[in-house]
């Protein structure tokens, strides 16, 4: 459950370059439910990269409150944000951001590594993830840098899936892909919000990528200009996504 | 975190550049290294100093003429004062209690000649029969000088080893007559070899009797030194302090301000080891500046390894790692860099001090506990160079670390 009530957030630019003040969010408030599968969409600068760092507590609102959970992390220190992160939260980002010469089995481990979560349970858990994110098993002790994009980027899926999280943060999960391998990651997510309860937040610029989440949110200039329903959702046939 | 999964995130860090982190190793290495095999040689030569000071005899008191203050020489050493020693001090010693043998000495150097015309310029040592065992000497053949010939002013000669090569060659020299500045002496024994002690080599001296030495070849009744062995260890400072006394009543001097000077060899081996411990401390200095240019190497090497890996300290703590975790991470990647260099250094350093002693002759002494002085040191290193670029990683921010390109 995420509530953000009148959420701002202000950049203030250094003296050199006037010191002037840029407003990135400008009194956001909206709810996410558990269990929806929502795309905050808008074009470059419209931010949502803000408004993803915020829900992802890795940054805090200079202005505004923010339950996730129905607790108030808006000002919370570093270290607890860090525990909020590694407790709730599963990121997926554009970059995939996979640890190049570890293995895919070590990567997808790594949350629980600073969970303190010990060896054994660890790898069992990491399998776990890695069939849900449909990886193949036969490339688990590959080391991940000889992996091919979309495949790395269901590696951090797994990843991000590990601690089971009540949130998943994906950050432009497609856009180092091409089309159909962009569809098949979809398709994962789409599997992981039908199959289970968890709220998967899609930030993306592409509204084709958005029209597969069940809810839209688009912002611009720091402002929420629609929110609504997406009936007719797209689904990828399983054809691809197999 | 586990401190296993925390060797094993560094050992696949330091792994990722094999020889990038060799190459800052080898700072570390050749750093210890140095300071390892310097040490070696400074204690080497302290244990040589030591031995040497200690085959002169145990447990050994050496009374000298004229007054010595610690670190400023011989003061009060006026005319005559290097004749205060007399024969009837011999009695006064010996009477002492806890005194083993008192052997007195009046040494000065002549003209050594042998039958062949071979001739020699030593040291010739008046002394009595106790001296063999105060000064620790053992004979290689024939006697030493006996209580008889000391009564009877015989002409008789001990030789050293040096002189007795000097003389004779590879010849037995006992039985044969040597001139001593110009007076016939009958050769009756021969040293075995003691090493050189310093500025005196006791091998290159011969020994006659006191009384032959005083009355015939130099003509003095003064003594040069008394040496006096102490029956136990412990009661040497108390003996030094009796002896002190007893003479001073003797010679009718103030205790405060003596006319001769009582040495231990502890007096002796304190002030060379102080010497030797300064000669340790500066070479062991000079191959610290290496250690120190390695510590900067590793620094450098970690603050690049912060830079390159900046996104990756993003995604760590984007997926909840805490600041003291990255800390951790790079200063455990810091410190086993500086700890493995420190033992391939140690390593590098006994091989080094091995070598030296193998082909220049120097004795050299890796001791424990500069190993473990090592080890401390090179952790140290790591701590403190690795400290900047951990704090450096673990205060990234998440958001721009992930951003990085």
């Amino acid at each position: 459950m995420i509530e953000l009530k009148n959420i701002s957030k202000i950049y203030k630019s250094g003296p050199l370059v006037g010191g002037a003040e840029t407003e990135a969010l400008k009194n956001i408030s909206f709810s996410i439910k558990d269990g929806e599968f929502v795309a905050i969409t808008g074009p470059s600068g419209s931010g949502k990269s803000t408004l993803m760092h915020i829900i992802g507590c890795l940054d805090t609102p200079s202005d505004g409150k923010y339950f996730l959970d129905q607790k108030d992390i808006s000002e919370l220190s570093d270290n607890e944000l860090a525990d909020i992160r590694r407790e709730k939260i599963g990121f997926v980002f554009q970059a995939f951001n996979l640890l190049p010469r570890a293995t895919v089995l070590r990567n997808v481990s790594l949350p629980l590594v600073y969970a303190g979560v010990k060896k054994a349970e660890r790898e069992s858990r990491a399998k776990e993830a890695l069939l849900a994110a449909a990886f193949p098993e036969s490339f688990w002790q590959h080391r991940s840098n000889q992996l091919s994009g979309g495949m790395m980027q269901r590696v951090a899926i797994a990843r991000a899936l590990v601690n089971n999280p009540s949130l998943i943060l994906a950050d432009e999960p497609t856009g180092n892909l091409d089309t159909k391998t962009g569809e098949i990651i979809l398709a994962t997510f789409q599997k992981l919000y039908s199959g289970e309860g968890r709220t998967i937040i899609l930030i993306t610029h592409e509204s084709y990528v958005a029209e597969h989440a069940g809810r839209i949110i688009s912002i611009k200039d720091g402002e929420v200009v629609s929110d609504s329903e997406n009936s007719n959702r797209r689904i990828v046939s399983s054809a691809i996504s197999q | 975190m586990t401190a296993k999964d925390l060797f094993q995130e560094t050992y696949t860090a330091l792994s990722a550049n094999k020889a990038r982190s060799g190459l800052t190793m080898l700072g570390i290495v050749i750093g210890i290294g140095s300071v390892i095999a310097m040490v070696s040689i400074g204690q080497g030569a302290q244990g040589t100093i030591q031995t040497s000071i200690e085959g002169l005899g145990s447990n050994l008191l050496t009374i000298i003429p004229g007054f010595i203050q610690p670190g400023r020489g011989i003061v009060s050493s006026g005319r005559g004062a290097a004749q205060t020693l007399k024969n009837e001090d011999i009695e006064v010693l010996r009477e002492m209690p806890g005194v083993a043998e008192v052997a007195p000495e009046f040494n000065r150097r002549f003209q050594i000649t042998s039958p062949s015309g071979n001739n020699t310029n030593s040291t010739v040592i008046g002394t009595t029969p106790e001296y063999l065992v105060v000064r620790n000497i053992a004979l290689r053949s024939g006697s030493f000088i006996t209580e008889a010939q000391l009564r009877n002013l015989g002409r008789v000669a001990a030789l050293g080893p040096t002189v007795a090569k000097d003389l004779f060659g590879e010849e037995d020299p006992v039985g044969k007559p040597i001139r001593v500045n110009k007076a016939n002496f009958r050769v009756i024994g021969v040293l075995e070899t003691k090493g050189s002690a310093g500025f005196f080599n006791p091998d290159d001296t011969i020994f006659v009797p006191l009384s032959t030495m005083q009355k015939i070849l130099a003509g003095v009744d003064y003594l040069s030194t008394i040496a006096v062995s102490v029956r136990n260890k412990d009661e040497m400072q108390q003996a030094q302090d009796e002896a002190a006394y007893r003479l001073s009543l003797k010679h009718r001097v103030d205790p405060e301000a003596p006319d001769f000077s009582i040495v231990s060899q502890a007096d002796i081996l304190g002030a060379l080891t102080e010497v030797t411990d300064t000669f340790t401390i500066f070479l062991a200095s000079i191959a610290g500046i290496s250690l120190v240019v390695g510590g900067i190497g590793i620094m450098n090497m970690m603050l690049t390894t912060v830079t390159e890996r900046t996104r990756e300290i993003g995604l760590r703590k984007a997926i909840g790692a805490k600041s003291r975790d990255i800390n951790m991470q790079f200063l455990a990647e810091a410190v086993a860099l500086t700890f493995l260099g420190g033992f391939f250094g140690v390593v590098l350093g006994w091989l080094i001090a091995l070598a030296v002693s193998q082909f220049a002759g120097i004795v050299t002494q890796v001791s424990f506990s500069s190993i473990v002085l090592a080890f401390g040191v090179s952790a140290a290193i790591g701590i403190i160079f690795g400290y900047y670029p951990a704090r450096r990683a673990a205060s990234l921010n998440p958001i721009e670390a992930l951003r990085y390109e």
